[in-house]
């Protein structure tokens, strides 16, 4: 008879305010197997790895449903520190790494080797002086055991990125009770070398017994190193299969492919908009925008079309308009209607009529603590002198408050935000309703390219829907042309003529909005 | 990846530098003689030495400059005021003080590291208000309730209207006992030996905190609170620690400070000594996040001497004597500014360095492809 | 008088219920002051023209606060920078030989070009440490105060009835403005009832400044700066060049500054050099708090039931304490009330940026 597998997840399910993430997941993980988790942004992977790992998000947002069994035991952990006590070790994307300690300091951080002193017996052991030489011991072994070699007397600011990451995967190693490692997404920032030794060091890992998580969208890794993959799509696991038996292509259409019968929208299919005039032409686009920087793109976008920007997080699709708009450090070529638009100067892209719905509403967006007529009315006041009454001859513009407040009353009837009063706080209003107020926002600056990142990021279906008619009506009754940046690759095929993929920093192709899902996939892939 | 040039090390070491030069323009036009000189230079760092010592450890934590230590000063004055009405002489005395200041300064300690907690991010504006308000405190205490509530028996001290402190309290019964307790003297220079190996072992002890289990936590908590907490060091406890522990070496530090004056200004002793304290460690090149051992000696070494030769060298120069005495308080302002100035700055610098890194690593791959 | 004074009673006890405990406390505090005053035998409007008397004093040095909070620098502990330009402009017109309320006028503009300088230099000095205002802001009030300190010694001033009379040159710490512009404003129009004076002048300069703000922020600009300081990502956004809104704003904080400190001359009656600036902005930055502002909001009404309140308080606790206790804690409780109210702001959790 079989072991016992040392994990096992029944039935896990997670909800968000109703918003079902997780439905019905099973997996199963033995000792020294390694599974590749592979899936869209937003499928569940990482929610599911939050739920194994005990974060606190999970139990603040009510706790899940199902069952986590550690060798055959149920587990319940209440913080990552009884996860972690239990023998999972998780590396994150974003590196939790003191800047101005040593690979060794941060392997052992909280995790010192200490020696006892007088002091320490009289007052707190926090009073220990730390073993430096058994913590270098310690940290050498967990160095040696990953198979990757790097300085620990190295300070991590003064390491390469691959390097912090590997420290960050040596942290667990030294864990002892380690049993199950997670890894999310670690080879996105190593070199081609580094993420082949990562590689190898998951092979070494696997014949100690130490079973491996492995999330990537880098589906060639995952082929070559994994026993298994599983396959998540918006929260269920739609297909587990060992690596072996199968390919690159079969795991990209399970990833995006859905059942067109039950959508039953119309799609462009055709690339209709041959004839149709560039209104607008990015050559060589540089963003600097932290975790989505872009890297020489070239992209033209034609006069009353809607353009979308597709492709998985972290890609740099979120950095074009934040680019071209001047809210990130950007160079390159920009040029609207034949006029040539300087980089790094909100203003002038102002000025051109350009308009720009950001992802992050609360941060970039929004006047959280004003009201909603100053966030309808602000940018339109400001760069086109709307609403305002002119004294002596221009010298004084004085706010006209009237003006402003039919304005608000106008946008918040068409776009039926839910609200009590124009002068109702934004940070009152729930997530749907702010990105309304953010659309009016732009639309009152009555512009002729519109860029929305993001339109239904965090909003409910009903306000999803009313978002994007919105947008669609807009295009096609005023003529505005628009770029829209979505995750959610379904709502730019439905919404868009269309969609560019970028990946790598890189528009990887361009694609009638129509075309087949697994096309999309592959150019999703291509430079990740 | 490391790229220190001379510049790097000029601009940090430019503030020493700039006093040296200071000194070396001022210190022969003072007409000091060097005797004299090395005497109140050598009086200084026994005097000064283990209250900026009690600046390094919250530097450490990353809660910067900890303005507020002039709570610990005002324990220690306490502890001082309440001994000398006990008439406990010399070192006991002292000793005594220290013991009934350390309670005062843990409660004060921990009261500012609470409140330190909850103003993350703008630690130091905030220690610099503590500072003031616990002065208001103190004055309630020393003014009204020494006397009525708090038992003062000796009318050498108290004010004539039967109740409050007097402005200045005299502490001839302990004055630099300490410094004297081991007497030695060369070359006409007196060195306070006991007051040297106090302090001495102050520096034992903090070194020898870097290396412990705490030390090792303040540092990380200093780097980067979120990494710490994650991996479940407790960041407010660490801080409040931090806290306690720089307020009662402060109280110690002014007890010191207070036994070489010989008495206490008792509303104004401590009002300045944060502020020449910290500049005397800023000039000694140490910074709002970085600080060592050797910057405060460096720093008392110059900022002293500069103390001594500028009103002197500015009498010479205008024949005014106040121009050299707004001189250094101009001085210990101005280092204040530019520190933390430089410190704002880099921190900006820093940020702008990633982004420029990343146009740079762009720009190479146009180059390639 | 007894109606009034319930209205407002009503109000600032709405008021103080919106702004937390530490406002109560000060409010009742006041209340309790009033209320004992004729119970301990002082006279209550002399207490009442007191108050306006102070009111009209700091009134402008507090509103000197409200641009710099509201594009978001935060408080402005370096108010003495301001308060300077002040001084260079009343000793300059001093010194030219101006006399009467004339040379309040000439103090003002003579102010005027070292405000705008001064200004325009912190401004870029805070423009380039965004985050770490307050703290910085501080220690440049400081440096410029001392570095004035050797200036006022140095300057060639010449004027008999300004610089030491022995030595004949560098000024003397205090001032007389008698025969200057001592009262200049308070007298005009100046009512007198029994024991209350009110200083009619000074309160409508002060109602001219305040309008001229009020004014300002629902112009296009002053629009600008209130987003600047509620959310400077969102400004930025919307094509708004923020280090120059930061920039004006700063700027008029400190030609208030100058232009406060003279109000207050005028009703003190001597100029103060030296280390007399060195504390200022601590009184007005608490006034503005007590008045219900944080440190990234603030109004009007905020700045004036705050002068209000913490001159209430600073006046009347010496008259009432003495005459009850015969115990004089004034000070004292001066200094734990505005800084504690200080504290209290600064460990609030600000809400939208920082």
């Amino acid at each position: 008879m079989e072991k016992a597998p040392l994990l096992e997840m029944r039935n896990i399910k997670k909800d968000f305010n109703g918003n079902q993430v997780l439905s019905d997941i099973n997996i199963t993980l033995r000792e020294g197997e390694v599974i590749g988790l592979c899936g869209e942004n937003g499928a569940g992977k990482s929610t599911l790895m939050k739920i194994l790992f005990g974060a606190d998000v999970i139990r603040e947002t009510g706790g899940y449903g199902g069952d986590i069994l550690i060798n055959n035991e149920k587990v319940s952990f209440q913080s990552p520190f009884d996860a972690i006590a239990a023998g999972i070790g998780m590396v994150h994307q974003e590196f939790s790494l003191i800047p101005g300690f040593k690979a060794t300091e941060n392997i052992l951080l909280n995790r010192e080797s200490k020696k006892k002193s007088i002091l320490s017996d009289l007052f707190s052991d926090r009073l220990d002086t730390l073993d430096r030489n058994e913590m270098n011991r310690i940290a050498q072994e967990a160095i040696q055991q990953m198979g990757v070699n790097i300085d620990k007397d190295m300070v991590i600011n003064d390491m390469p990125v691959g390097h912090k990451q590997f420290t960050e995967i040596a942290r667990e190693l030294s864990k002892k009770q380690l049993k199950i490692l997670i890894l999310d997404e670690p080879t996105a920032v190593l070199t081609e070398k580094e993420a082949e030794a990562l590689l190898d060091s998951i092979r070494g890992m696997s014949k100690r017994g130490i079973a491996v998580i492995f999330i990537t969208h880098r589906l060639g890794e995952i082929l070559s190193v994994c026993d298994r993959v599983v396959t998540m799509r918006d929260g269920y696991v739609v297909n587990e299969t060992p690596a072996s038996e199968t390919s690159i292509p079969e795991i990209t259409s399970w990833m995006v492919g859905r059942d067109v019968a039950d959508t039953g929208s119309s799609y462009v299919t055709e690339d209709i908009g041959k004839d149709k005039r560039t209104i607008l032409s990015i050559k060589k686009l540089w963003v600097d925008m932290p975790g989505e920087t872009v890297r020489n793109v070239n992209l033209d976008v034609r006069e009353g079309e809607i353009l979308g920007i597709g492709g998985l997080a972290g890609q740099g699709k979120l950095g074009i308009p934040k680019g071209i708009m001047g809210l990130c450090n950007a160079g390159g070529e920009i040029n609207f209607d034949g006029q040539d638009i300087p980089l790094n100067d909100p203003r002038k892209c102002l000025d051109a009529s350009f308009a720009f719905v950001a992802e992050d509403r609360r941060n970039v967006g929004l006047l959280l603590d004003e009201s909603l007529e100053w966030n309808v009315s602000f940018p339109a006041m400001q760069v086109q002198d709307k609403y305002l009454k002119k004294y002596f001859g221009g010298l004084i513009k004085w706010r006209d408050d009237e003006a402003i407040k039919k304005v608000t009353a106008k946008y918040i009837d068409e776009l039926k935000v839910k609200c009590t009063s124009t002068k109702q706080k934004a940070r009152e209003l729930s997530g749907g309703n702010q990105q309304k107020i953010c659309l009016a926002k732009a639309f009152a600056l009555n512009p002729k390219l519109l860029f929305v990142s993001e339109p239904t990021r965090g909003i409910d279906v009903g306000a999803k829907a009313l978002v994007l008619d919105a947008l669609k009506k807009l295009n096609k009754e005023q003529g505005v042309t628009i770029v829209m940046v979505s995750s959610e690759l379904e709502e730019l095929r439905q919404t868009c003529d269309r969609i560019a993929i970028v990946s790598g920093g890189k528009v990887s192709g361009i694609l009638p909005a129509g075309e087949k899902l697994e096309k999309f996939g592959e150019l999703m892939l291509m430079n990740c | 990846m490391k790229n220190k040039s001379i510049g790097d090390y000029l601009r940090r070491f430019s503030v020493p530098l700039m006093f040296v030069i200071i000194c070396l323009i001022c210190a022969p036009i003072s007409g000091l003689s060097p005797n004299y000189l090395i005497n109140e230079i050598v009086t200084r760092i026994g005097r000064n030495a283990f209250l900026i010592l009690s600046l390094l450890i919250p530097i450490m934590a990353g809660m910067g400059l900890n303005f507020s230590m002039t709570l610990g000063a005002m324990a220690g004055e306490i502890g001082l005021i309440l001994v000398s009405d006990w008439q406990i002489v010399g070192i006991p005395g002292m000793i005594l003080a220290m013991i009934v200041s350390i309670p005062i300064s843990t409660l004060l300690g921990l009261f500012c590291g609470k409140v330190l907690n909850m103003a993350k991010g703008r630690e130091m504006i905030t220690s610099y208000i503590i500072s003031f308000f616990i002065n208001g405190i103190y004055q309630l205490v020393v003014l009204y309730l020494m006397g009525p509530v708090i038992p003062i028996v000796h009318s050498t001290i108290k004010l004539p209207r039967g109740y409050g402190i007097r402005n200045t309290v005299s502490l001839l019964s302990m004055r630099q006992h300490l410094d004297n307790l081991i007497p030695l003297n060369i070359m006409g220079v007196k060195i306070p030996v006991a007051t040297f190996i106090v302090i001495f072992l102050l520096c034992l002890v903090i070194i020898w905190f870097r290396k412990t289990k705490l030390g090792q936590d303040m540092r990380a908590v200093g780097q980067d609170m979120d990494v710490s907490r994650d991996a479940g060091i407790d960041v407010e406890r660490t801080r409040i620690i931090s806290m306690i522990l720089s307020t009662v070496f402060a109280g110690i530090g002014m007890i010191i400070y207070l036994q070489n004056m010989g008495n206490i200004a008792t509303y104004s002793s401590h009002s300045q000594i944060g502020m020449f304290c910290i500049a005397a460690l800023l000039v000694g090149g140490a910074s709002v996040d970085k600080a060592s051992i050797g910057n405060v000696f460096l720093g008392i070494i110059l900022f002293h001497t500069m103390f001594i030769v500028a009103p002197k060298a500015g009498t010479v120069i205008t024949g005014d004597s106040m121009i050299g005495e707004y001189f250094r308080v101009f001085v210990s302002y101005a280092v204040i500014t530019v520190a933390l100035i430089m410190y704002e700055t880099n921190k900006r610098k820093n940020k702008s360095k990633a982004g420029m890194q990343l146009a740079l690593d762009q720009e190479q791959e146009e180059a390639n492809g | 008088m007894n109606e009034q004074k319930l209205t407002l009673k009503d109000l600032i006890k709405s008021k103080a219920q919106e702004f937390g405990l530490p406002r109560l406390i000060i409010t009742g505090f006041l209340l309790l002051l009033l209320v004992l005053s004729p119970i301990v035998g002082a006279d209550l409007p002399t207490q009442i023209s007191n108050i306006i008397n102070r009111f009209s004093w700091n009134g402008i040095l507090v509103l000197a606060m409200v641009p710099m909070i509201h594009s978001g620098c935060g408080l402005n502990f370096g108010l003495p920078l301001g308060i300077i330009s002040g001084l260079l402009g009343a000793t300059l017109s001093i010194e030219f030989g101006f006399e009467g309320p004339v040379s309040f006028i000439m103090a003002a503009l003579l102010a005027t070009p070292f405000a705008l300088v001064l200004g325009s230099v912190y401004g870029w000095l805070l423009n380039k440490i965004k985050g770490g205002e307050m703290m910085i802001a501080t220690y440049v009030g400081f440096s410029s105060v001392s570095m004035m300190c050797m200036m006022w010694l140095l300057l060639p001033y010449h004027s008999p009835n300004m610089v030491w009379g022995m030595a004949g040159k560098g000024l003397r710490t205090t001032i007389s403005l008698e025969g200057y512009y001592t009262q200049a404003l308070a007298s005009f129009l100046q009512i007198n009832i029994g024991n209350l004076t009110i200083p009619t002048g000074a309160l409508l300069f002060f109602a001219l400044l305040a309008f001229g703000m009020w004014a300002f922020l629902h112009t296009k600009t002053g629009t600008a700066m209130t987003a600047v300081g509620s959310n400077p990502d969102f400004a930025r956004s919307a094509g708004i060049n923020v280090d120059k809104i930061r920039m004006i704003s700063v700027v008029m904080s400190t030609w208030l500054a100058a232009i406060g400190i003279l109000v207050y001359e005028q009703g003190f009656g001597f100029v103060q050099l030296y280390m007399a600036p060195f504390y200022m902005a601590l009184p007005a930055v608490s006034a503005i708090l007590i008045g219900g502002a944080t440190v990234n909001k603030a109004s009007i009404m905020n700045v004036v039931i705050g002068t209000i309140l913490f001159q209430g308080i600073v006046t009347m606790t010496p008259t009432v304490m003495n005459n009850m206790i015969h115990l004089d804690m004034s000070e004292v409780i001066r200094i734990i009330v505005s800084n504690g109210m200080i504290l209290y702001a600064l460990t609030r959790k600000t809400e939208g940026t920082r």
